[in-house]
């Protein structure tokens, strides 16, 4: 089934416009701010900019699009929005949790020390 | 019949995104849905006990809410640069949830909130390290998770 | 009208979706560590999955959705075994 752009009223279309050019440019702030910061737990912060409302503005403008132009509502992208959610801070977590077992290994002066455990030793992974 | 009542919703409204509202999807759906959780029933996990679920539309409102405005905080920074006098750094916070659930709720709320990232749950000693990314006094950040989110799911999940 | 809004949009959102994804490949080749190779690497995948949703507006097919579902899926996955390979060494254990 095809939904056409020319079926939905301007003020729809300049909701959707709005919701997608938010998202997109969270995306891209998210990206930008990925390559300037400089350590990297503060660059696991930026991608979540594109993970949280860069991904709620495209999926919304695209809800909206389809219940507009088709005149019921489709909503399907809440799926990927709440999949989303639900799986970016288990990636992060992680993938931070890698990496302070790294830095712990390589004794890195500012990474805060898991106490009662030698440095070096802290394999132990749940 | 049904063990895990969210669980059996859940999996149905997923069904009828996915497909399209008709009786024929929702009779399918529902038979899904059902099987589904008998099998998630015979895993046996733990059962979350929800205390006050009727509290959880009012921390998806705080959330979201928080989640907007920190959006717009890290998008600042990225822009701008951090004020002077703040910083990015590690705290470690005491936390008096114990329950899995409620502890798996809090850190998907911390890591999605841009700006804020859970790293590492201490079960020992009940703490967790956070990263901060724009950070003026620890004190008051430990208290805004405590009050906020915490004392919340403490009440749904007790 | 609003089909010409709609797709002046849909194209400056293309636009900066891919320079994110440019930014992103970016610090997936220069590391400078594999955490933040990784970390670029989903960040492609998340912006992958919104230019396909993206796409799906611009066509005005639902067709596109399954497609991103599929991707975002799949970088999940990948991220996931990814961040286990660097906890342990091994992926399957």
């Amino acid at each position: 089934m095809t939904y056409s752009a020319a079926d939905i009223p301007v003020w729809a279309a300049i909701l959707i416009a709005f919701f997608l050019l938010a998202g997109a440019f969270l995306a891209l702030l998210g990206a930008v701010g990925f390559l300037r910061l400089p350590t990297f737990y503060e660059r696991i912060h930026a991608p979540t900019l594109s993970t949280s409302w860069g991904t709620g503005g495209i999926m919304t403008a695209s809800i909206l699009f389809f219940s507009i132009s088709g005149g019921r509502l489709v909503a399907h992208e809440l799926l990927i929005g709440i999949f989303i959610t639900v799986t970016t801070p288990v990636t992060f977590m992680l993938l931070a949790r890698a990496a302070l077992h790294r830095d712990r290994v390589e004794n890195h002066p500012d990474i805060p020390r898991r106490d009662g455990v030698t440095p070096g030793d802290d394999t132990t992974v749940n | 019949m049904f063990p895990y009542p969210l669980l059996t919703i859940a999996l149905l409204v997923m069904w009828l995104l996915l497909n399209g509202f008709t009786f024929g999807h929702l009779l399918l759906g529902g038979t899904v849905a059902v099987f589904a959780s008998w099998g998630m029933a015979a895993l046996r996990p733990d059962k979350p006990r929800l205390r006050k679920w009727y509290l959880l539309p009012k921390l998806f409102g705080i959330v979201m809410l928080d989640i907007i405005r920190s959006n717009l905080a890290v998008a600042w920074i990225i822009l701008r640069g951090r004020a002077p006098g703040h910083r990015s750094s590690f705290i470690i916070l005491q936390l008096q949830l114990r329950d899995p659930t409620a502890l798996a709720i809090l850190a998907v709320i911390i890591t999605s909130t841009p700006g804020s990232a859970w790293l590492e749950y201490d079960s020992r000693r009940s703490s967790v390290l956070i990263h901060v990314l724009d950070l003026v006094d620890d004190e008051a950040w430990a208290n805004l998770i405590k009050n906020r989110y915490e004392k919340l799911l403490l009440e749904i999940f007790s | 009208m609003s089909a010409i809004i709609i797709f002046t949009a849909i194209s400056l959102a293309q636009i900066m979706l891919v320079i994110a994804m440019a930014i992103a490949s970016i610090r997936m080749f220069y590391g400078p560590r594999a955490q933040d190779r990784i970390i670029g690497l989903d960040a492609i995948y998340v912006n992958a999955m919104l230019l396909l949703a993206t796409f799906g507006i611009g066509t005005g097919k639902t067709v596109y959705f399954e497609a991103s579902l599929v991707i975002g899926v799949l970088g999940f996955v990948s991220t996931v075994s990814l961040a286990k390979f660097l906890m342990r060494g091994e992926v399957i254990e």
